[in-house]
């Protein structure tokens, strides 16, 4: 009796280990935060087509995103393909994670490298290789106030500094002195970084092992961001002191916010009908005309570690088809990276995503260097204390440079070594 | 060490215990903070350097370190003093025979140490929110200009010591309630038949009874208040103009968000050296004073 259990209870497990149909391959796939409850939705017709191919998900919060995929490295536990934020590719690129994509793009009939933004393409190209395909969009822009804009005494939103100025100089005029023209909260880094990316010396030189921050771009950059807080233009807050920034921008607390794709949603769900008409975007104003902006968003890599790089390579294409791209859209809000998707009507019809489409075709990837991260935290610290008065611009920028270059030490040491061999 | 051999056999499973888990640590930090672990390092082993005491060195000139290192013993002796008067305070205000419904404010004072601490510091960022938290509300009340708690950089520290000391002080004040319900009235018996007012009771009856107590709860409070971490890691994140970063903040940033275990062991280190002299000057300090 005892031994017939046990036999039974063996072959319960052993059934287990078995793989029903022998040719079926299980991938597991990373996503992260909202994209990864959605995601699932667009897996049924992926696993119609493909029948050998099951995909199993796992969400991560983007909080705790950065640390698990470490430590996955770390302890050889990383899934076959992921989704991830294209700042983060060159560090997992020097990790030596991410599987190189180029032959398959070659032989691919769906993605076609021309086909997207080529600042977006760019963030995935490091040192000429190729180790992820654009899965969406982030940039910033301008979101304003049209109707403070109007009563300020211009019908369009400025293109260039001079005119932004000029714009905001007269938003401030009317607002008096509780109001302000613009809200740059203090802990973002984007706005400022979209205003350096739009100067035309680089923000690290020497083969991007040492600070650039004191040349005559970055400063002009500061310059101007330092001087919207000067001028009163742009009130002294961090994001968090500013509970509900869709209510104030409601109320007219200020008119301009630089921000990204997310908020087109939100913009719509939080701000009452009669205010509808009332809010637009508007491509980035640059130093001399229409400027560029900084190109964020997530990517789909495969890991080196897979152990289906082919599945994983095959789910990466249909999640790049530009019907798929428009779906995806729909239910996230995200911004496709490839120009076909956007000539579809859902895309091509939405007034306030077009600032969006014109502004992709002018984003610059920040420096891929896996320090990057926090040589752009310490950027937006320096900025602060600028705003803050407690440091000059030249004065500041010299010290982040130096920090800078204490951070990039062992960069320059990789690569002194990797040319002595 | 005379120890029969039979001894190790009970004392064996806690040494291993306290070996695995505490002491080979330790070393490996030790090691680790002699060399530049990073993601390089990560990636290919033959990445990592001995550097010595570079990090060491380095950190020495970080001037966040240093305002991590002010930021944190500003913490601990403006908040361990406060901390401590307070609890002292409310066991003192339980303990008086005018008290009533004791059992139900000894458990309402309890309450913020067995809350948890991301749910009250929610609560405290509305508490204090600039344009329409309760406590500008009051003062507004008062006439006094809305103050920016924590976005302020003059303001943020002294608020988490604030939250702090009312989140902690409870723990204290059960320890400090029984220790004078331990005290034989006798003792303040005699003092009201010599005249002794209640202040010269507090000073010379209940203060040199409480001494060994004020002493265990001092090294206790001092050590976790180095270890501040969780009250800016919710409410602050470090800012604003990192105000609020303390030496472990610093130490997990360094750790966990940049992946520097050289420096973040080294950082470790330092902090446990910190506490350890700390502990040490005040056991000696109070030896002196018995």
């Amino acid at each position: 009796m005892m031994l017939r259990w046990l036999l039974g209870a063996l072959l319960v497990l052993l059934s287990g280990c078995v793989p029903s149909p022998s040719d079926r391959q299980t991938i597991r796939f990373w996503v992260m935060g909202r994209e990864g409850e959605v995601v699932a939705r667009l897996l049924p017709e992926f696993e119609r087509r493909n029948p050998d191919i099951r995909v199993r998900v796992q969400q991560l919060p983007w909080t705790a995103a950065h640390e698990k995929l470490l430590t996955a490295y770390a302890g050889d536990s990383l899934p076959d393909l992921c989704q991830l934020g294209n700042t983060w590719v060159p560090e997992f690129a020097a990790l030596r994670a991410l599987a190189e994509l180029k032959p398959e793009v070659a032989a691919s009939r769906v993605i076609a490298a021309e086909d997207y933004f080529p600042g977006i393409w760019s963030t995935n190209v490091i040192d000429g290789r190729l180790y992820g395909i654009p899965w969406y969009v982030d940039t910033r822009l301008l979101f304003y106030r049209r109707d403070l804009v109007r009563d300020a005494g211009f019908d369009a939103p400025p293109r260039s500094w001079e005119e932004w100025e000029r714009v905001m100089a007269a938003v401030k005029e009317n607002a008096g002195p509780a109001g302000y023209a613009i809200l740059l909260p203090l802990n973002e880094f984007e706005p400022l970084l979209a205003l350096a990316l739009q100067q035309d010396e680089p923000l690290l030189r020497d083969d991007a092992t040492r600070g650039a921050f004191a040349s005559p771009g970055f400063r002009r950059a500061l310059d101007f961001y330092a001087r919207m807080f000067r001028n009163d233009w742009a009130p002294t807050m961090a994001g968090a002191q500013i509970s509900n920034v869709w209510a104030e921008f409601e109320r007219g607390l200020f008119a301009f916010y630089i921000s990204g794709p997310w908020n087109i949603e939100e913009f719509k769900r939080r701000l009452r009908p009669e205010h509808q008409r009332d809010w637009m975007t508007a491509p980035l104003p640059g130093p001399k005309g229409p400027g560029a902006s900084t190109a964020g968003g997530a990517s789909l890599v495969v890991f080196r570690s897979a152990r289906h790089p082919q599945a994983a390579w095959r789910l990466i294409e249909y999640l790049s088809e530009p019907a798929v791209q428009v779906q995806f859209h729909q239910l996230t809000g995200n911004l496709p990276p490839r120009r076909t998707a956007w000539r579809d009507r859902r895309l091509a019809d939405n007034e306030y995503a077009w600032a969006f489409r014109e502004q992709l075709e002018r984003v610059r990837p920040a420096p891929k260097v896996p320090e990057w991260e926090r040589i752009v935290g310490e950027m937006q610290m320096t900025a602060e204390q600028v705003v803050r008065g407690r440091v000059g611009i030249d004065q500041a920028t010299q010290a982040l440079d130096r920090r800078v270059d204490a951070m990039l030490e062992k960069r320059r040491w990789l690569l002194a070594r990797g040319k002595s061999q | 060490m005379n120890a029969p051999p039979f001894a190790w056999v009970f004392v064996g499973p806690a040494l291993l215990v306290i070996g695995v888990f505490f002491l080979l640590p330790v070393a490996a930090a030790l090691g680790l903070s002699l060399t530049d672990f990073d993601i390089y390092a990560l990636a290919d082993l033959d990445n990592l350097r001995f550097v010595g005491l570079d990090n060491y060195l380095r950190m020495l000139q970080t001037p966040l370190f240093w305002q991590a290192l002010g930021n944190t013993l500003y913490f601990v002796v403006v908040g361990v003093p406060l901390s401590i008067a307070v609890s002292l305070g409310a066991a003192l205000l339980l303990h008086s025979r005018l008290a009533r419904f004791r059992s139900f404010f000894r458990t309402a004072l309890f309450a913020p140490v067995v809350t948890s601490l991301v749910a009250v510091a929610v609560v405290w960022r509305y508490l204090f929110h600039t344009r329409y938290g309760m406590v500008n509300h009051v003062l507004d009340q008062l006439g006094v200009q809305p103050i920016d708690w924590l976005g302020d950089p003059h303001w943020a520290m002294p608020t988490i010591i604030l939250f702090a000391a009312w989140k902690n002080f409870g723990y204290n004040m059960v320890i400090f309630l029984a220790n004078l319900q331990a005290i034989p009235e006798e003792l303040y018996e005699a003092a009201r038949i010599d005249g002794a007012s209640w202040f010269r009771q507090l000073l010379h009856v209940t203060l040199p009874m409480l001494g060994p107590t004020l002493l265990l709860v001092g090294i206790l409070t001092t050590a976790g208040y180095f270890q501040l971490f969780a009250e800016p890691y919710v409410m602050t994140q470090g800012g604003p103009l990192h105000s609020t970063v303390s030496m472990l903040y610093f130490m997990y940033e360094e750790g966990f968000k940049w992946w520097n275990f050289g420096v973040a062991s080294a950082v470790a280190l330092l902090l446990f050296g910190l506490i350890f002299a700390v502990t040490w000057l005040l056991l000696r300090l109070s030896g002196r004073g018995a």
